[in-house]
């Protein structure tokens, strides 16, 4: 792992310095045209990009959840994806355990913030909790875990925030020169004015194509990205079919997310703008193909290893360079195997035999079914997850005698409340204040 | 003079290459140690967690006394071992002893729908699944450090400064061992 975070932070060293330079220069272009210095550009451009930067660092994280109406939950609230996440702090070794949203939304997504990772929060929605089993809530769960890991988080939103301020100027210098910038050159001399006319028209021509570059960097970087994560994830989980169905599942759902923007859209394990069945990555995607990131994880013959991954990445995408550096994949000790095999415990009808009970395990195809537990039906799953949005708000549940559960509000004030099917009525303890 | 001054320096050189070898040997261990305190924490919270089941299913499965037995010797056996070999062994015996509980629990339908025993269920099964995962991340540190130890030239460093090779951690579940009867 660390090879990993070790070879990104090189690669991303690069990327930033030519992100900086377009930086640069359309700083000192914009400069230039507006208060005919470049020096005030460029230093226009770096205090621009120094205040974003600042408040995306310090405020990035806060931000991204509070725009996407995430719910901080605790553990009581909803234990299993709890249990799941703290699995997944555990396997990748992370120092502190993330912070965890609820997005009360029915299309299933997920992503992770956090500009390190003692400050990382993993927020997913409430349809990803409805529509996904155990295994391959683990599986979403470790890939965000991996981005936090791979210090991506960090990386994603410091480039985003250059890439915006490259957008910002450029947009604002283009506008302006097409339908204001006579004014310039009305004022110069005529010999001066034909190298002026030149300076424009390559001052133009710069603020059309940085933004462009800036991009496709910026979305290059993005894609390789959720390749690592996904092999982080298959090495965490030992088990990558988990992420893969979670992956295909999310991928095929027609339900559009309703809180979601070009802003927010890349930092999703799934793009929720993307389009549906692309197989190819296009240099203006914000994610790998799903198709492919599924068949990528479905072929890796014979382990759940770096390397494993590596080799089906390149079999798939018909690469031929190894996208993750030489000593990453050689690291050994990833083997499979690990992870328990699938045993579903055989339940004898007759009188409960225990020599046969313990011996009679079936290997089965996919799930662990194997003493964990999980509401089966799809109603009774929604309800757990629907129970989680009520208490992350602060609702009391309260369970009558005639088995009807009352959900009173935070900021019910009254000390007592009615069952409404057989009209008991309840004492309510007062709230403590908030301190 | 000149080369005194590259002795010098390469010997200079020499000396911060040692250093940084040590160095690492010394990180690698202590995430070792890390990793191995991990283990500790999850194996200590199932110890702590199976009284409380144990509790709950008396309740509704008075009869299962042998089982139960079984559960209670196992997890006191855990709790005594020394070691990550002879821990090892122990957890794994618990966890079949576990298992065969639960598996007990499905014949009882009073039992299986006890919101505590739900609870305590999910509770058990993740803590199964934190102290595998401990475990992974245990073995893969071993892994790492003990090559470190062993692949020249940080070997050298290693037997100077005394540096050994960790112990690896493996469950022993009983039953897994043997190959498992599959029945259509």
């Amino acid at each position: 792992m660390w090879e990993i975070i070790q070879s990104n932070r090189r690669k991303s060293i690069l990327l930033v310095i030519i992100m900086a330079v377009l930086l640069l220069l359309v700083g000192s272009v914009f400069g230039e045209y507006f208060v005919q210095s470049y020096q005030g550009g460029l230093i226009l451009a770096f205090a621009i990009w120094l205040l974003l930067s600042i408040l995306a660092y310090f405020q990035g994280r806060n931000l991204f959840l509070a725009i996407s109406g995430a719910h901080k939950i605790q553990k009581a609230d909803h234990p299993r994806l709890f249990n799941i996440v703290e699995e997944m702090k555990i396997a990748a070794a992370l120092p502190a355990m993330p912070e965890i949203y609820l997005i009360d939304d029915p299309a299933p997504n997920a992503f992770a913030v956090g500009q390190n990772p003692e400050k990382a929060a993993v927020a997913v929605t409430t349809g990803l909790l409805n529509t996904l089993n155990r295994d391959e809530l683990q599986g979403v769960i470790a890939h965000e875990v991996g981005h936090v890991v791979n210090r991506d988080t960090l990386f994603m939103s410091m480039i985003g925030v250059m890439l915006g301020t490259v957008v910002m100027l450029a947009e604002i210098a283009r506008r302006t020169l097409f339908f204001g910038g006579g004014r310039r050159r009305s004022r110069s001399s005529s010999g001066a004015g034909q190298a002026q006319v030149i300076i424009l028209i390559a001052g133009l021509a710069l603020m059309i194509v940085a933004p462009l570059i800036a991009r496709i960097i910026y979305l290059a970087a993005s894609r390789k990205r959720e390749y690592l994560a996904d092999a982080s994830a298959a090495v965490f989980t030992r088990y990558p079919e988990g992420l893969a169905s979670a992956l295909e599942k999310i991928s095929v759902s027609p339900i559009r997310m309703r809180k979601v923007n070009s802003v927010t859209a890349p930092m999703y394990i799934i793009n929720p703008l993307q389009k549906l069945h692309d197989t190819r990555d296009s240099l203006f995607s914000t994610h790998p193909a799903a198709k492919n990131r599924i068949q990528i994880l479905r072929s890796m013959a014979g382990g759940s290893g770096y390397l494993e991954y590596d080799q089906a990445f390149r079999r798939i995408t018909g690469e031929s360079k190894a996208f993750l550096p030489a000593s990453a994949l050689k690291q050994p000790g990833i083997k499979p195997g690990l992870r328990k095999p699938a045993v579903e415990t055989v339940i004898p009808t007759a009188a409960p035999d225990m020599t046969r009970m313990m011996t009679g395990a079936v290997i089965t195809g996919a799930v662990i079914t194997d003493g964990i537990q999980e509401p089966v039906t799809p109603q009774a799953k929604a309800r757990e997850t629907s129970d989680a949005v009520w208490k992350s708000k602060g609702y009391r549940f309260i369970r009558c005698e005639c088995d009807a559960i009352l959900k009173v509000p935070p900021d019910f004030k009254r000390t007592g409340v009615q069952c409404l099917r057989c009209n008991r009525v309840h004492e309510l303890n007062p709230v403590p204040e908030p301190t | 003079m000149t080369y005194v001054l590259i002795f010098l320096v390469a010997i200079a050189v020499l000396i911060f290459w040692v250093f940084g070898l040590y160095n690492g040997l010394v990180r690698l261990r202590n995430a070792v140690k890390n990793a191995w305190s991990q283990i500790d924490v999850q194996l200590k919270r199932r110890h702590d967690l199976i009284p409380n089941l144990v509790e709950t299913v008396k309740g509704y499965a008075a009869h299962e006394k042998e089982t139960l037995a079984r559960v209670i010797s196992a997890r006191n056996f855990a709790m005594n071992a020394a070691g990550p070999a002879e821990a090892g062994r122990a957890e794994g015996a618990l966890s079949g002893a576990l298992k065969s509980l639960f598996a007990v629990s499905e014949a009882y339908p009073d039992l299986k729908a006890n919101q505590n025993f739900l609870a305590l269920q999910e509770e058990l099964t993740s803590t199964e699944n934190k102290i595998a995962f401990s475990r992974q991340a245990y073995n893969d540190a071993v892994m790492r450090y003990n090559n470190m130890t062993e692949v020249v030239p940080s070997n050298i460093i290693a037997g100077m400064f005394n540096f050994k090779a960790s112990e690896f951690f493996e469950i022993v579940i009983p039953e897994e061992k043997d190959v498992p009867k599959v029945s259509f």
